[in-house]
C-alpha cells in the first residue's frame, strides 16, 4: 500500500494541516491540546493505530480549514515527538516540517499540585517550563514526568 | 547584589527564591548584615519615609515582627494588611487584585500566602520590591539567609557537613537552605522519614547542580559527623490529615543525651517556633544557637531591604 492510499483513507483534504506521525494512540489527546473539538466547525479526520515503518503504529489528524502555527504544533512534541506537520493548499503540501520541543508551554496544561497559586481563579495562564525529563510549573515548581495528557486543562 | 559588601547594588528586583542567589548575592547580604550588626546605629535614618507593606496571609510572629523591626531600624515603618479575617481577601479579592492595591500604598512589599507560587505570582502583578516571606510549602528565602548568616558566623562555608533533619517535604524553610546550600563548599545530609523526604522538585535541582546529598532515616547514622544540625518541625498544617501527621510526630526529637554522640563544636539550629523536637534542655548547651538564628533575623532582613531598596530608589 502507498501513503498515498493509507491517507485516501482517511480522506485527502483541500486546505488545511495534516499532523502525521503522531504516537500511536495520542491523536485524542492531541486534539485536546490543539483545543480541537468539532464545535467549531471544522472538518477533523482521524486515523488511529495505522501502520507505520518508523513507529510501528501511528495516528494521523487532518484538519480542513485551519493552517496550525508552528507554535501551536510544537506543544504536540510533548506527547508525539515525531510528528510532522503538513499545510495543505489546493490538495497539495506546501509546507512540511516537524515539532520542536517548547521551552515554555502556556495555558494547555493544569498544575497537578493543588496548593499551586496558578490553580486558583487568578487572573493568570498555567506556566510550564519543559524541562530534561518532563515539564515544570513556572509557579510552584511542582515537576511532571509521565501522562502529560492527564494534564491537560479543561476548558 | 553584585560584587560584595555594602554600597553594592541589588541585581534582583523581587526575592522570590533561594534558587535565585548567587554566591555573590549571598555574600553581599550576609556582609552587609554583618556591618549593620556592628553598628546599628548608623543605618537608623537610611529608609526614613520609607514605607513597607507587609501582606500576611498566614499567621506568623518572628518573620512579620523582624520585618517589621528590620524596616523601623532602618528609619522606615510598615502598612499592614492585618489578618485575612479581616481584610478584603475575606470578599474573595484575588491576590493579583490585593498586591496591585497595596503597592500604590508602599515602596516594597512582603508577602506571606499558603499557596505555592503565591509570591510568584504576584511579583508579576507589581513594579516595586516584593519580597516572598513564605509561599505554602514552597521556599522562604530570607529565612535562609538568616540561616546561612549563623552558619557562616558559627561553622563557616569552608568543608562543611550539615544535616537538615525532620519536615523535608512540606518545610519550605528546608528547600530554600538546601538549594542555597549548592553555593557552598556543603555536604548535605537529610535525616527524615520516608514520608516526609525532600519533594522531586528539590532533589532536581540538588542533581542539577551536582550536590554532595546523602538521606537517611535515623540521625545516629550521621550525628557525629556534622558541623551544624538543623531541625524542623514537624508540620501539622502541611499533612492532609491528622493520621498521618501522629504516625510521624515526636519521632525525630532531639535532646542533651542525644547530643552526646555529636562533635563538640556542632552547631544546632532551628528555624522555630519549636514543638517539642528540641528538648528545653538543649537550651542550656553550648550547641544551642536558634535564638541566635533568630535574632539574626533582624540584621539579615535591615540588610536585605536596604540593598532592595537602594537601587530601586
Amino acid at each position: 500500500m502507498t501513503d498515498d492510499d493509507r491517507q485516501l483513507r482517511v480522506s485527502k483534504i483541500r486546505n488545511g494541516t495534516v499532523i502525521d506521525h503522531i504516537t500511536g494512540g495520542q491523536a485524542l489527546n492531541v486534539l485536546a491540546i490543539l483545543d480541537i473539538d468539532g464545535t467549531s466547525g471544522e472538518s477533523v479526520s482521524v486515523a488511529m493505530n495505522m501502520p507505520s515503518d518508523r513507529l510501528g503504529k501511528k495516528d494521523i489528524v487532518k484538519v480542513e480549514g485551519k493552517e496550525l502555527s508552528q507554535n501551536e504544533v510544537d506543544v504536540l512534541s510533548l506527547i508525539a515527538p515525531a510528528a510532522s506537520i503538513n499545510i495543505v493548499r489546493e490538495f497539495e503540501v506546501v509546507e512540511k516540517h516537524r515539532v520542536s520541543r517548547p521551552s515554555l508551554v502556556e495555558g494547555i496544561l493544569e498544575c497537578p499540585n493543588h496548593n499551586c497559586i496558578s490553580t486558583e481563579d487568578e487572573p493568570v495562564r498555567s506556566r510550564f517550563a519543559v524541562v530534561d525529563d518532563g515539564v515544570r510549573c513556572e509557579y510552584c515548581e511542582t515537576i511532571i514526568r509521565d501522562n502529560l495528557p492527564a494534564h491537560i486543562l479543561a476548558d | 547584589m553584585v560584587g560584595g559588601g555594602s554600597g553594592s547594588k541589588m541585581r534582583h528586583d523581587h526575592i522570590i527564591s533561594a534558587k535565585q542567589l548567587s554566591r555573590a548575592d549571598i555574600e553581599a547580604v550576609l556582609d552587609h548584615a554583618a556591618d549593620i550588626a556592628a553598628d546599628p546605629s548608623a543605618y537608623a535614618d537610611r529608609h526614613a519615609d520609607t514605607l513597607l507593606g507587609l501582606l500576611f496571609f498566614e499567621p506568623s510572629t518572628r518573620t512579620k515582627m523582624s520585618f517589621t523591626t528590620a524596616m523601623k531600624r532602618l528609619g522606615g515603618d510598615i502598612v499592614d494588611m492585618g489578618s485575612v479575617e479581616s481584610s478584603s481577601v475575606k470578599k474573595g479579592e484575588s491576590l493579583a487584585d490585593t498586591v496591585r492595591v497595596v503597592e500604590g500604598y508602599a515602596d516594597a512589599l512582603v508577602l506571606r500566602h499558603p499557596m505555592e507560587g503565591s509570591a510568584k505570582m504576584a511579583s508579576e502583578f507589581v513594579d516595586v520590591p516584593l519580597v516572598n516571606a513564605g509561599d505554602g510549602a514552597g521556599q522562604h528565602p530570607t529565612q535562609t539567609l538568616l540561616d546561612l548568616y549563623t552558619i557562616r558566623e558559627n561553622a563557616g562555608f569552608d568543608d562543611l557537613t550539615i544535616g537538615i533533619m525532620g519536615d523535608l517535604k512540606y518545610g519550605r524553610t528546608v528547600h530554600s537552605l538546601a538549594h542555597a546550600l549548592t553555593n557552598v563548599d556543603a555536604r548535605q545530609h537529610f535525616i527524615s522519614p520516608e514520608s516526609l523526604q525532600l519533594p522531586r522538585s528539590v532533589r532536581y535541582d540538588l542533581h542539577q547542580e551536582g550536590a554532595k546529598v546523602r538521606e537517611h532515616t535515623e540521625l545516629d547514622e550521621v550525628l557525629p559527623e556534622l558541623d551544624v544540625l538543623y531541625v524542623t518541625r514537624i508540620q501539622r498544617e502541611r499533612f492532609p490529615d491528622e493520621s498521618e501527621y501522629r504516625a510521624v510526630a515526636g519521632q525525630y526529637r532531639i535532646d542533651s543525651e542525644t547530643l552526646k554522640a555529636a562533635k563538640d563544636d556542632l552547631t544546632v539550629m532551628h528555624p522555630l517556633p519549636r514543638v517539642d523536637e528540641i528538648a528545653h534542655d538543649v537550651d542550656d548547651t553550648e550547641y544551642a544557637t536558634y535564638f541566635e538564628q533568630a535574632y539574626n533575623g533582624v540584621p539579615v532582613r535591615m540588610a536585605l531591604l536596604d540593598l532592595l531598596l537602594e537601587d530601586n530608589e
